[in-house]
C-alpha cells in the first residue's frame, strides 16, 4: 500500500482542491525524522465530500492540517481554487482562511471557555469587518437557527453550559459563517454518542446541501466516512492505499489493509460471531523509520520481496477504484482466503 | 467511599480474616443487585443516576451494558464495586457470591477489589499511573492480596503480559505507560484487572478510545480470557455493535434505568423497546449506501435532577401516548418469552435488526436493514 502515484487524480481545472506530493515530516530528537506523510496525491471536485480514513497515526489528520497550512507542509503543492496555498504567507495567506474553515474533533476544548456563543461564530466575521455590527448578529442569529439551536437562549451562554453535540453544532455555524468553499471536518463525530453522532451527520448533510460546501471528512469510522463520502480515501503510515467510490469500494476492496479495516468494524448483530472474521494482527509500526517499499508489508498477509522492494503505484483496478498495491484483490476473491497475519493470538 | 445510612446487617468479617467469599461454580449465580439506586448530591439537587437497577450474572457470563452518555451505566458499574464518591448515596442491594457488600467498609471493600472484582478502565492513559514503571502497577495488587516475593510476583506479572499478548514481556515491564501505545495500554490494564484472577470483571468502555483494529483485538482477548477464566463479565459501551457478538446477555439503560434486558440473539431478533430500536437505527451501517440519511434520535437524554414524569424517554419518542406521560412503565417481562424484558406501554415489534452480515468481498452493496 502505502503507495504513491497520481491515477486517481482527475482533471486539475475541475479540482477545487489538488494536493501534490505532499510531505510532511517533523523533526524528532536528533537526526530523527516523522515520516508523518508521504508523497500524497490528493484532489476534491467541488461539492464533492471526500473521506479519509485510517487508523490512529496514520497521517490523516495532518493532512488535513497540512492542507489548512496548519503548519505548512515540508513540501508539495496545496492547489485551492487555482492559488497554491504553500507559497502565500501573511495576509494573503490570512485572507484565503476565510475560504477554507476546519472543524475540529473535541468540539468542547477547540471553542474558547471564557467567550460568550455569539463572540464565538461572530469572530470571523468580526475580525473582517463584515457588514454593520446590527448586519453580522443577524447573520448569527440565522446561523444558529440553522444548525438548530434556539439563539435567544444560546447566544449569551458560554461553551461549558452546552453538551458536546451542542457544541459541535456551535463549531459547525462557527466554520461556516464566513460562507467558506472548503471545510476540513477532522472526526467531527467521534467524540459523540451514536444517537447524536447521527444528529450531527444529518446536520453536515444540510448545511453541505444549503451553502454548497466541498468537504474533507477525515474519520476512523469506516461506516460514518460511508455514510457522508463521495470519495473515500484509505491512509495508512503516511501513504495512502486505496481511493474510490465508497459503494465500491466497500463492496469489493481491493487492498488488503482496506479489507482488514472493514472485516474489523463490529457489526450489530449477534448472529454474526466476531472470532469468525479476521482481524488484523500487529500494530502500526513507527513513523520514526517506516518500513521500506510497500509500508503495510509488516502486517500484510500477501507481502512478498516485491512489496519489500517497491514502493507500489496507484493503479485503476475497476471504474473508479484506485489502489497501490503489488497484489491487489482481484474482483470476485473471497477475502476470507486472506489470513490476516497474527491474527490469532 | 463508604455509604453514611446504617449497614443492614453486621458487617461481613474484615480483611484479614480467610477468602471473604464462599466459591461459586460455572453457571451458578455470581452477582445479584436488586433495586440499585445511586444518587449523587450537587447544588442543583439530587442527581439519580441509578434508579432501581436489578439483575442477575452467572459465572462464565457476559451482561453487555448499552447507554447513551448520562444514562447511568458507568455509575451502575461503579456502585456494584462500591466506586462511589463520598456525595454519593447507595440503597438496595449488591450480593456477590452470596454476601452482601452495599454497605460493606471501605476495609472489607479493599479485600474483594483486585482480589474477587475488579475493572479495565476507558481511557488507559489515564488508568495508568504516569510515574509508575508497568511492572510495579501489575504487582501492586499480586502483593496486596497474595503473599509472594519480589520475585515470583515479577514472574507471574511477565506470565500475565504473555497472556495478554505483549511481545517482549521482559522489556515491557521497565517501561513507563507513556513508552507504549493506546493499544498497549489497554492490554496492561487487561493485565492488571486479571492479576489476582478476580471472579468478576467491570469492563468499561475498554475500547471507546481505540482504533477499530485494536479494539478487535482488545474485545477478542477479553472473551478470550473470560471464557478460560469462566469470569462473570460486564461489558459498559454506547456501541450496540460492540456487544452483539460478545455479550450473552444484553440490558439497553435510559436515565438510569434498565429499559430492556434480553439474551443477546433475543433482543436483537425481536427489540420491544422504541429506544433500543431508535439507538440501533441512529448507527450508520456499512451496507446503507451512500449519503442515506440516519435516523437520528431527537433531543436529548432528560437532566437525572428533573427527570419527567411518566416514561423518562416519552419525550423523544415516536410512539408516545399520554398514558407514557403520567405512568411510569415497569420493567416486565415479555408474555411470549419470559427472558425479555422491557419497559414500555407500547412496545415495539421491532425486526429490522436483521442489518445483513457484512461478508467483506460479497456485494454487500444492496441495501438491507434500515428500510425506514
Amino acid at each position: 500500500m502505502a503507495g504513491t502515484g497520481t491515477a486517481h487524480l482527475r482533471d486539475a481545472s475541475e479540482a477545487l482542491l489538488r494536493v501534490e506530493d505532499l510531505v510532511v515530516e517533523f523533526r524528532s530528537g536528533r537526526k530523527q525524522k516523522v515520516h508523518a506523510v508521504t508523497e500524497v496525491n490528493l484532489d476534491v471536485l467541488p461539492g464533492e465530500t471526500l473521506g479519509l480514513v485510517g487508523e490512529s497515526g496514520c497521517g490523516k489528520s495532518t493532512t488535513g492540517k497540512a492542507i489548512m497550512q496548519l503548519p505548512p507542509p515540508t513540501s508539495g503543492r496545496v492547489v485551492f481554487d487555482g492559488t497554491d496555498l504553500t507559497q502565500l504567507s501573511g495576509n494573503d495567506l490570512r485572507q484565503v482562511r476565510t475560504q477554507v474553515q476546519m472543524i475540529f474533533q473535541d468540539p468542547i476544548s477547540s471553542l474558547n471557555p471564557r467567550r460568550k456563543v455569539e463572540e464565538i461564530i461572530a469572530e470571523g466575521l468580526d475580525i473582517w469587518k463584515v457588514g454593520t455590527k446590527e448586519e453580522r448578529a443577524a447573520k448569527v442569529d440565522e446561523m444558529l437557527l440553522t444548525v438548530g439551536m434556539d439563539p435567544e437562549v444560546a447566544k449569551g451562554r458560554r461553551p461549558f453550559q452546552f453538551s458536546g453535540g451542542q457544541c459541535q453544532r456551535i463549531s459547525i455555524a462557527r466554520a461556516v459563517i464566513t460562507e467558506p468553499k472548503l471545510i476540513v471536518c477532522d472526526e467531527p463525530v467521534s467524540a459523540l454518542d451514536v444517537s447524536v453522532q447521527a444528529q450531527i451527520l444529518n446536520l453536515l448533510e444540510d448545511m453541505k446541501a444549503q451553502y454548497g460546501l466541498t468537504m474533507i471528512f477525515i474519520a476512523h469510522d469506516l461506516a460514518v466516512v460511508k455514510n457522508i463520502s463521495d470519495r473515500v480515501a484509505v491512509m495508512y503510515l503516511g501513504r495512502l492505499c486505496e481511493v474510490g467510490d465508497p459503494d465500491v469500494l466497500y463492496a469489493q476492496p481491493a487492498h488488503p489493509y482496506t479489507a482488514a479495516l472493514l472485516s474489523a468494524i463490529p457489526v450489530p448483530d449477534p448472529t454474526v460471531r466476531p472470532d469468525t472474521r479476521q482481524t488484523l494482527g500487529g500494530e502500526i509500526p513507527s513513523p520514526l523509520a517506516p518500513p521500506s517499499g510497500c509500508r503495510f508489508r509488516t502486517r500484510c498477509p500477501r507481502a512478498d520481496q516485491v512489496c519489500k522492494d517497491q514502493v507500489p503505484e496507484m493503479t485503476e483496478v475497476a471504474p473508479h477504484q484506485y489502489v497501490a498495491c503489488h497484489h491487489p484483490i482481484a474482483p470476485g476473491e473471497s477475502v476470507a482466503s486472506v489470513e490476516l497475519a497474527g491474527a490469532r493470538a | 467511599m463508604t455509604d453514611p445510612s446504617p449497614p443492614p446487617e453486621p458487617t461481613a468479617p474484615s480483611a484479614a480474616e480467610a477468602a471473604p467469599a464462599p466459591p461459586v461454580s460455572p453457571g451458578e449465580v455470581l452477582l445479584e443487585v436488586t433495586d440499585l439506586r445511586t444518587t449523587f448530591s450537587s447544588p442543583r439537587g439530587p442527581v439519580r443516576a441509578v434508579r432501581g437497577v436489578s439483575l442477575t450474572l452467572r459465572r462464565g457470563r457476559t451482561l453487555g451494558v448499552v447507554g447513551e452518555s448520562g444514562s447511568g451505566k458507568s455509575v451502575l458499574s461503579r456502585s456494584i464495586m462500591g466506586l462511589v464518591p463520598s456525595n454519593a448515596t447507595r440503597t438496595g442491594s449488591v450480593r456477590f457470591a452470596g454476601t452482601e457488600i452495599l454497605n460493606a467498609d471501605a476495609k472489607v471493600m479493599r479485600s474483594y477489589w483486585g482480589d474477587q472484582m475488579a475493572m479495565v478502565f476507558q481511557d488507559p492513559m489515564t488508568a495508568l499511573n504516569p510515574v509508575l514503571r508497568v511492572e510495579q502497577q501489575i504487582t501492586e495488587s499480586l502483593h496486596e492480596h497474595i503473599d509472594l516475593t519480589k520475585k515470583q510476583a515479577r514472574d507471574t506479572a511477565m506470565q500475565l503480559l504473555e497472556s495478554v499478548g505483549i511481545p517482549e514481556p521482559a522489556r515491557r515491564l521497565r517501561m513507563y505507560p507513556h513508552e507504549l501505545s493506546g493499544g498497549m495500554r489497554q492490554r496492561i490494564m487487561i493485565a492488571i484487572a486479571l492479576a489476582c484472577g478476580p471472579r468478576l470483571l467491570f469492563a468499561d468502555e475498554p475500547t471507546t478510545a481505540l482504533d477499530v483494529t485494536v479494539q478487535a483485538q482488545i474485545l477478542d482477548l477479553l472473551q478470550t480470557m473470560q471464557q478460560d477464566r469462566q469470569m462473570a463479565m460486564i461489558l459498559v459501551t454506547h456501541d450496540l455493535g460492540v456487544v452483539a457478538g460478545r455479550a450473552h446477555d444484553i440490558a439497553v439503560m435510559y436515565a438510569g434505568r434498565i429499559v430492556e434486558q434480553a439474551p443477546a440473539a433475543s433482543l436483537f431478533a425481536h427489540m420491544r423497546h422504541p429506544y433500543t430500536e431508535a439507538l440501533l437505527r441512529s448507527i450508520p451501517k456499512l451496507e446503507m449506501s451512500k449519503h442515506t440519511r440516519l435516523d437520528a434520535i431527537g433531543g436529548r437524554p432528560p437532566d437525572l435532577v428533573n427527570i419527567p414524569e411518566g416514561c423518562a424517554f416519552a419525550p423523544r419518542c415516536p410512539h408516545a401516548q399520554d398514558r407514557c406521560l403520567t405512568e411510569d412503565p415497569q420493567l416486565v417481562p415479555d408474555p411470549a418469552d419470559p427472558d425479555h424484558l422491557y419497559a414500555c406501554h407500547f412496545p415495539v415489534h421491532g425486526v429490522l435488526a436483521a442489518a445483513t452480515p457484512v461478508t467483506v468481498g460479497a456485494a454487500s452493496g444492496a441495501d438491507a436493514g434500515a428500510s425506514s
